[in-house]
C-alpha cells in the first residue's frame, strides 16, 4: 500500500513538472517572438484598442521585471486564468469549457472506433498470416497509416455528402431544427459520424498492426505451444491465451495516443466544422488571437497528461509483474 | 553492399517504394521543363474539370494549373522534408549520443525531456510555434525537426549505452583515443544502421506534419506545397473534387513508399529481426 502511495506521488510529481515547461514554455515563446508580447497576446484585432493593451500591460506586468512578470503568469496559470480573448470577448478558459465537451465526444468515439476496429482487424489478420485476408488486412492499414489525417476527412465529405449525400459535411448538428430526446442524438450521431471515422482512421491502422505483430509474439511462447498441445482448439488459444497477453503493448499505446487525437482533432473539426477547442484554436490562428491558441495547447496538454497518469495507474492493474517505481 | 541490395531487394514493396521515389524526384527536378510556367501564373480559366484544355490535372479557383502546383509542391515538399529531417537527425543524434556516452546526470537531463516531448501533444506544439514565431521556410523546419527529435535521441541513445561496454570500444579507451573519437570512429559507425530505418520514416512523418502544418495556412505564405494546395481546395470541395484528390494522392504515393523503404531497409540491415517478422 505504502509503496503504492509513492508511486502516485511520484508520477503525480512528474506530471506536474510537465505542466509547469508547458507554462513555462508559453511564457518565453510570446517573449521570443518579434514584437510587443502585449501586442502579441492582443492579437491583430486588439492591437487598436489602447486601453486593452495598456490593461493588458498591468495584468501581466509588462512593465516589471521579467522574474516578476513570470511570477504572475505562473500565478495566473495555477489558478486556470489564462488571459482574455479580446476578439471574443470573454476569458479564454470559459471559452475552452465551452468548446471541450465536443472534442471529448469526438475523441473518445474515435479512440473506441481505433481500438475496437483495429484490434479486430489486427487479430484477424494475425489468425491468417501469410494468407490472402492477412494481405488485405495489412494493406488497408499501410494505406491509413500513410494518408494524411486532413485528407481523409475531406474525400470522406466528397463520397459521403457530396455524391451519395448520405451524411452532413459539417457541424455538430442541423443548423435550425429543434430537435429533442432521442432525434437529438441521432442528429448529433449522424454528424460525428465522418469526423470520428477520419480521426480513429490512423490509429485504427496503428493498432491493427501493433496488434498483428503482438499477438505473432506472443504465439511463439512456451505457454502458448502448451495450451496447443494440451489439444484446445486454436481460437480457444488465441482469444484465452495469446490475446490477453498481446494487448497489453496495445494498452501502454493508449496513453501515448492520447496526444496525437488531440492534435488530430484540430485538423478534423477545422475540416468538418466541429464545435470543438481544436476549432477554437483554428478560428484564432486565424484571427491571431494568441490568448486563446497558447490556452487551448496548455488545457490540451494537461488533458494529455491526466490519461498518461490513468493509463500509467490502469497499467499496473492490468499487469501486477509491473514493479512500482 | 552485395547482400545488402539481395536482401532489400527481396522485399518488393521496399523495391517499388524506390521506383515512386525516384519518380516523385524526378518530377521535382524535372518541373520547369514540364511546366515551363510558374506554379502561381494563370495558365486557363478557372475551374477547369481535369483533361480537359491541355490541362491534365485541371485548374484552381484563379485558373491556374494543378499539375504545375503538384510538380513545383514536389520539389518544395521533398526539400523541406529533407532539410527538417535532416537537422532533426543531426540535433537528435548528437543528443542521443552524449545522453548514451556519458551517462549520470546529462542523461538523467536529456531522458526527462524526451519524455516531456513525448508526452504533449506534439502537434498542437508545432501549430503554436509556427503561428506565434511567423510562418516561413525557417520557422516550419524549425517546428519539425523541434518535434521529430525525440525519438530518435532515444533510439541512438539507447544503442550508445549497449555499444560502449563492447569490446573493441574499450580497446579504443585503453589505447587512449579521446571520447570524441571514440564516440564518432567507434560506436557512431556502428549504431547506423537504425538511424538510416528511423531517418527513412522520419522524412515520411515530416512530409505528413508539413502538409498539415499548410492546408491550417501556416505554410510559407510563398510556397506552394502540396498541403497549401489541398487548403485551398477545402472551400471549393463541392465545385472541384481534382484540387483536393490529386495533391492528396501525391502525398499518399510518397509517404506510403518511404515506409515501405523504410520497412524493407530494417529487414535488410537488421537480418535477425526480420527472421523474426515473418515466422
Amino acid at each position: 500500500m505504502k509503496k503504492i502511495g509513492k508511486f502516485l506521488a511520484s508520477r503525480l510529481f512528474k506530471s506536474v513538472l510537465v505542466l509547469l515547461m508547458i507554462a513555462l514554455f508559453n511564457f518565453f515563446l510570446v517573449r521570443a517572438a518579434p514584437g510587443d508580447p502585449a501586442e502579441i497576446l492582443a492579437g491583430q484585432s486588439g492591437a487598436v484598442d489602447a486601453e486593452f493593451i495598456a490593461k493588458l500591460r498591468t495584468e501581466f506586468g509588462l512593465d516589471r521585471p521579467m522574474i516578476v512578470q513570470l511570477g504572475q503568469y505562473l500565478k495566473n496559470v495555477a489558478t486556470f486564468d489564462l488571459g482574455y480573448s479580446y476578439r471574443q470577448q470573454a476569458p479564454v478558459t470559459s471559452l475552452i469549457a465551452e468548446h471541450l465537451p465536443a472534442t471529448l465526444l469526438l475523441t473518445i468515439t474515435a479512440f473506441i472506433f481505433a481500438v475496437a476496429a483495429g484490434v479486430s482487424l489486427g487479430t484477424q489478420a494475425a489468425l491468417r498470416v501469410g494468407k490472402w485476408g492477412d494481405t488485405v488486412i495489412t494493406t488497408f492499414s499501410m494505406l491509413a497509416y500513410a494518408t494524411p489525417l486532413f485528407w481523409v476527412g475531406l474525400m470522406l465529405v466528397l463520397l459521403f455528402s457530396v455524391k451519395l449525400e448520405w451524411l452532413p459535411a459539417f457541424g455538430y448538428q442541423t443548423v435550425g431544427a429543434q430537435f429533442t430526446g432521442l432525434a437529438h442524438v441521432m442528429d448529433v450521431a449522424r454528424h460525428l459520424l465522418l469526423p470520428a471515422l477520419t480521426l480513429g482512421m490512423f490509429y485504427m491502422a496503428v493498432y491493427a498492426r501493433l496488434t498483428r505483430a503482438s499477438i505473432l509474439e506472443v504465439s511463439q511462447l512456451d505457454f502458448v505451444k502448451t495450451a496447443r498441445a494440451k489439444g484446445l482448439s486454436e481460437r480457444t488459444v488465441i482469444t484465452r491465451h495469446v490475446l490477453r497477453n498481446a494487448l497489453l503493448p496495445v494498452i501502454t499505446y493508449a496513453g501515448i495516443q492520447a496526444g496525437g487525437l488531440i492534435g488530430g482533432s484540430l485538423l478534423v473539426e477545422t475540416v468538418f466544422a466541429w464545435p470543438g477547442i481544436g476549432r477554437l484554436a483554428f478560428d484564432a490562428l486565424l484571427q491571431r488571437d494568441y490568448s486563446v491558441l497558447l490556452g487551448v495547447f496548455f488545457i490540451a496538454s494537461l488533458i494529455v497528461v491526466i490519461v498518461n497518469l490513468v493509463t500509467d495507474i490502469l497499467y499496473t492493474v492490468v499487469d501486477p509483474r509491473i514493479e512500482l517505481k | 553492399m552485395k547482400d545488402f541490395l539481395h536482401a532489400f531487394c527481396r522485399h518488393k514493396g521496399g523495391v517499388a517504394g524506390v521506383i515512386v521515389i525516384i519518380a516523385v524526384a524526378g518530377l521535382a527536378l524535372a518541373a520547369n521543363w514540364i511546366f515551363p510556367h510558374d506554379p502561381w501564373e494563370i495558365v486557363n480559366a478557372p475551374f477547369m474539370p481535369p483533361m480537359t484544355d491541355d490541362t491534365l490535372l485541371g485548374t484552381d479557383t484563379l485558373g491556374r494549373d494543378i499539375g504545375a502546383g503538384i510538380a513545383y509542391g514536389a520539389r518544395l515538399t521533398l526539400l523541406l522534408a529533407a532539410v527538417s529531417t535532416a537537422v532533426s537527425i543531426l540535433f537528435g543524434v548528437s543528443v542521443g549520443a552524449i545522453s548514451g556516452f556519458y551517462g549520470g546526470r546529462v542523461d538523467q537531463a536529456v531522458v526527462g525531456f524526451i519524455e516531456l516531448f513525448q508526452t504533449i501533444p506534439s502537434f498542437f506544439l508545432a501549430v503554436v510555434l509556427v503561428a506565434i514565431l511567423t510562418p516561413s521556410m525557417t520557422t516550419v523546419i524549425f517546428a519539425i525537426a523541434v518535434v521529430s527529435w525525440p525519438p530518435l535521441a532515444r533510439l541512438v541513445r539507447a544503442e550508445f549505452m549497449s555499444l560502449k561496454n563492447r569490446e573493441f570500444v574499450q580497446a579504443a579507451m585503453l589505447a587512449g583515443q579521446s571520447n570524441a573519437r571514440i564516440i564518432l570512429t567507434q560506436i557512431l559507425p556502428n549504431s547506423l544502421s537504425p538511424v538510416i530505418v528511423s531517418g527513412s520514416l522520419m522524412v515520411a512523418s515530416a512530409i505528413l506534419l508539413e502538409s498539415a502544418l499548410s492546408f491550417l495556412g501556416l505554410g510559407d505564405p510563398n510556397a506552394m506545397t502540396w498541403g497549401y494546395i489541398i487548403g485551398a481546395s477545402r472551400s471549393v470541395l463541392r465545385d472541384a473534387w481534382w484540387m483536393s484528390v490529386f495533391p492528396g494522392v501525391a502525398i499518399l504515393l510518397t509517404v506510403l513508399s518511404l515506409n515501405l523503404i523504410g520497412e524493407a531497409l530494417n529487414d535488410a540491415l537488421n537480418p535477425k529481426l526480420a527472421r523474426k517478422r515473418t515466422t
